[in-house]
């Protein structure tokens, strides 16, 4: 499915925004899919699969089944759109059960090396996630936002403002051109609606968006 | 045995020497329709297939020896000025940069710019010879031809040779009695009119400045200052385009050439820039930050409380 996400930090926030279409092939199912999910207070995730892949995925991994359980389930036609899914409830969980055992939330570096190295380990498995991630994160102990991307081989990167997806193409350049160091809110958001607005003029796929906002307060919609 | 007989027997001419005959319409070695007479081709039964096997002009055999150069960025918009024409002048060949110093704007007449996107000799030849035939309009109709016009001699043409590999993506652009116009002509027969475009493979880069920046009312100097931007934000993001960027202007007399300027140089201006344009910033508190400046701590955008888990 194509898939299109974008991220951009200031000094104390960090925005969020995914498509929200979901389906199959050339055909839309769904147009209000909500692809970002709040991991934490200050943790986020705009996630989306790669195209095409699906097919080739015979078995999929599910954390603790095996295989056959998963043939059983009727998995093996589901699209993947479910493999995403699961792998964001999985990383969801894990963060989770870390803050029950800890008593404290993982920050967002230490979250994305987590994410990075399951994603990591993913790809030299039989059956990997084929899954590309923003995570946005506000690291309440340094007061800093993050953006890393990463994708499904295990790359992580740190970035001050990032595309995905078919965003890359046609609003890269609009957010090299406007993205300062320490963006104000607003202009972020008006930046983010220049991407938006690009995409829906330059990309024959109609897309529809939806954001939010990350800062110290915790995670936000953000209507665009 | 046969079918050996048959790879040995010399392939069957594909040109018909009658052809060169054509004497009746026509000028010069060139036919009727504009197109140029006994062209040589392969002596090859299916030349385009044979062509394909050595180039990757249709993009089918990426083991080609010959690789065309196709990387490049090209625009041209048209607002209340005029026209701008702002390239790049890479040329790839595969990863190799062949040359970063190509003319990919090609000075049709005082009131006609091409530019060259996709093959460079194509482009070359069929531009100059669009110039040729511009001219002859001139000449017999005592009357400047149309870009309209212009833009269709050339589509027809490319369109006769549609499938045996040309390559060419190209933004006709002049003034003519009806003003400014741009035509957009491509090797598959593709001839658009409007007001934006940007051709080549660091286009979508392109479009990412311009179409943020674009208006009908733009400024001489915007507008020129927004196509040399969208070329450097190409040339920043597109492996296959950079180097020198070059820059048109097209107004009711012609068109004027405004410079050849490093693209890494001016990233690196524009870069400056937004540094500077910060600092300028903070130095006035009352009215920084621009067009926001009266909300430094809170933002005026609406923001609801979504619950954390589903």
């Amino acid at each position: 499915m194509a898939d299109c996400s974008f991220g951009i930090t200031g000094k104390d926030f960090v925005l969020l925004a995914s498509d929200q279409s979901a389906g199959r092939s050339i055909i839309k199912m769904k147009s209000d899919e909500n692809k970002i999910r709040t991991l934490s207070p200050g943790l986020a995730l705009a996630f989306g699969g790669e195209p095409g892949e699906f097919t080739s995925l015979g078995k999929r991994r599910l954390m603790g089944g095996t295989s056959n359980e998963l043939a059983k389930r009727g998995g093996e036609s589901d699209m993947i759109k479910r493999d995403t899914n699961n792998f964001v409830d999985y990383v969801e969980r894990n963060l989770r059960l870390y803050q029950i055992r800890n008593n404290t939330e993982l920050l967002p570096a230490p979250a994305s090396a987590f994410i990075r190295k399951e994603l990591a380990n993913s790809i030299r498995s039989r059956s990997p996630y084929a899954v590309n991630l923003l995570l946005g994160g506000y690291d309440k102990v340094h007061s800093e936002a993050h953006l890393y991307s990463i994708d499904l081989y295990g790359t992580k990167a740190i970035l001050p403002y990032a595309a995905q997806g078919l965003g890359i193409y046609v609003a890269l350049s609009t957010m090299d051109k406007y993205w300062y160091p320490d963006i104000t809110r607003d202009e972020a958001v008006e930046l983010l609606k220049k991407c938006v607005a690009e995409v829906k003029l330059r990309l024959a796929y109609q897309f529809t968006f939806n954001a939010i906002v990350i800062d110290k307060e915790g995670v936000k919609n953000l209507p665009l | 045995m046969e079918a050996l007989v048959q790879r040995l027997a010399p392939p069957p001419a594909h040109v018909d020497p009658d052809e060169y005959d054509l004497g009746a319409d026509g000028e010069g070695n060139l036919n009727a329709l504009g197109v140029v007479r006994g062209m040589q081709v392969p002596r090859v039964p299916d030349p385009a297939a044979f062509l394909s096997t050595y180039t990757n002009s249709m993009s089918q055999n990426p083991q080609a020896k010959i690789k065309l150069e196709h990387g490049t960025t090209t625009l041209a918009f048209r607002f209340r000025g005029g026209i701008i024409v702002s390239v790049d002048s890479r040329a790839t060949a595969g990863s190799y940069i062949a040359s970063g110093t190509v003319k990919k704007v090609i000075e049709i007449n005082k009131y006609l710019l091409g530019t060259m996107a996709g093959g460079a000799a194509d482009c070359q030849y069929w531009e100059t010879y669009l110039g040729m035939r511009c001219r002859m309009h001139e000449l017999r109709n005592k009357e400047r031809i149309s870009v309209a016009a212009a833009s269709k001699l050339l589509a027809n043409i490319v369109y006769e040779y549609k499938g045996q590999g040309l390559s060419m993506g190209t933004m006709i652009c002049g003034w003519d009695k009806t003003g400014p116009a741009i035509f957009y002509v491509d090797s598959e027969g593709t001839r658009l009119k409007g007001d934006v475009f940007a051709v080549g493979s660091g286009a979508t880069f392109a479009y990412g400045v311009l179409d943020q920046g674009y208006s009908w009312d733009l400024s001489d100097e915007d507008a020129q200052e927004l196509g040399r931007r969208a070329i450097v934000a190409a040339g920043h993001r597109d492996a296959y385009s950079g180097n020198t960027n070059n820059l048109f202007h097209v107004r009711e007399d012609g068109w004027e050439f405004l410079g050849n300027k490093d693209i890494s140089e001016l990233w690196y201006k524009y870069e400056q820039e937004k540094r500077d344009a910060r600092v300028a910033a903070a130095a006035q508190p009352g009215s920084g930050e621009g067009a926001q400046g009266e909300n430094p701590a809170r933002p005026t955008t609406e923001v609801q409380s979504v619950p954390m888990e589903e």
